[in-house]
């Protein structure tokens, strides 16, 4: 059994995405949660959609990182319960302190909607056991505000322990300008906590989890965390 | 009471918004701009209160929500 939890904010648009890749993939019913709620039911894991949530007003993230369901999300991640938060999602953890850092507008000012390049940096987090390190896959981005920005200090910190997740790369794996669509420090595409049980990324692996979709780069996302039924973390 | 509260980006932080502003008004033919920084300006209307009490509150509401400390600086003034 593996009970998962789909946070529903307004204006959240990846959210049934989500549920359908998750039950596809694990063979469970995921459960549905709106913002307003108080808490959360008891899950193995809890997913942050991608959208936009409350229209993006003020700043990505910034208002749903304050409503009500978000004090028990950040109560049950501090209790060790697994969270995944796709682009929108990234930018709400990022804004409750969850994970470091702030997802800036893109240098480039567009919106970009593509397949991009990614380098699995870290392949012992809770959303990443299935990959291998140095590993290239490919999905999809499709955001304005991407572009990751923490002091250099931060940014040390998290390369020093293995935080960084995904790393955007050129098809030869090599993190540099040109592989780099948003202009993210360090070629940040999704990090971890400290325990590897939070994970926040730009990128959507429920866009490409099945041949179908045409390609399925972001699967092993989510087989990862059914991994975690059979064989948890220690 | 009024506040008028000021959120710009930290020095360092890149603000392409900014540039973009810039070549716009280079574009218009304006000249002699060396940089453009935008940022927010947001009003509040507050309960009548103490001017201590209110500056508690206003400093709360952007620690809190207004301002994301990792890239912004916020000020602001408070008028009758």
């Amino acid at each position: 059994m593996l009970r998962a939890s789909v946070i529903v904010f307004p204006g959240s648009n990846c959210d049934r995405d989500v549920k359908v890749a998750l039950e596809k993939i694990t063979g469970f019913p995921v459960n549905m949660v709106w913002h307003g709620d108080a808490s959360v039911p008891a899950s193995d894991l809890i997913v942050l959609p991608g959208g936009f949530s409350y229209g993006d007003y003020l700043r990505c993230g910034a208002m749903a990182a304050h409503s009500p369901i978000m004090r028990d999300v950040i109560a049950k991640a501090k209790a060790g319960t697994p969270v995944l938060g796709i682009c929108n999602g990234f930018q709400v953890l990022c804004e409750s302190g969850l994970l470091p850092g702030v997802l800036m507008r893109n240098a480039s000012l567009k919106f970009i909607c593509r397949d991009v390049t990614l380098r699995v940096d870290n392949d012992s987090s809770f959303f990443t056991r299935c990959y291998r390190k140095g590993e290239i896959v490919r999905m999809p981005v499709a955001h304005a505000e991407g572009n990751y920005f923490a002091d250099a200090d931060t940014l040390d910190r998290l390369e020093g322990e293995g935080r960084v997740v995904f790393r955007y790369c050129d098809e030869n794996g090599e993190a540099n300008e040109a592989g780099n669509p948003n202009g993210a420090q360090r070629n940040i595409a999704g990090i971890c906590d400290a325990s590897g049980r939070v994970v926040g990324l730009m990128p959507h692996p429920e866009r490409l989890f099945e041949r179908a979709l045409g390609g399925t780069g972001g699967r092993r996302m989510f087989e990862s965390a059914l991994l975690a039924a059979v064989e948890p973390m220690v | 009471m009024k506040a008028r509260i000021r959120i710009t980006l930290k020095n360092g932080v890149l603000d392409p918004q900014g540039k973009a502003i810039q070549n716009a008004l280079s574009a218009l033919g304006i000249t002699g701009v060396d940089d453009v920084r935008q940022g927010k300006y947001i009003e509040v209307q507050l309960a009548n209160t103490s001017e201590e009490q209110a500056r508690e509150t206003v400093e709360r509401m952007c620690r809190d929500l207004l301002a994301n400390s990792v890239i912004e600086n916020y000020a602001y003034e408070l008028a009758p």
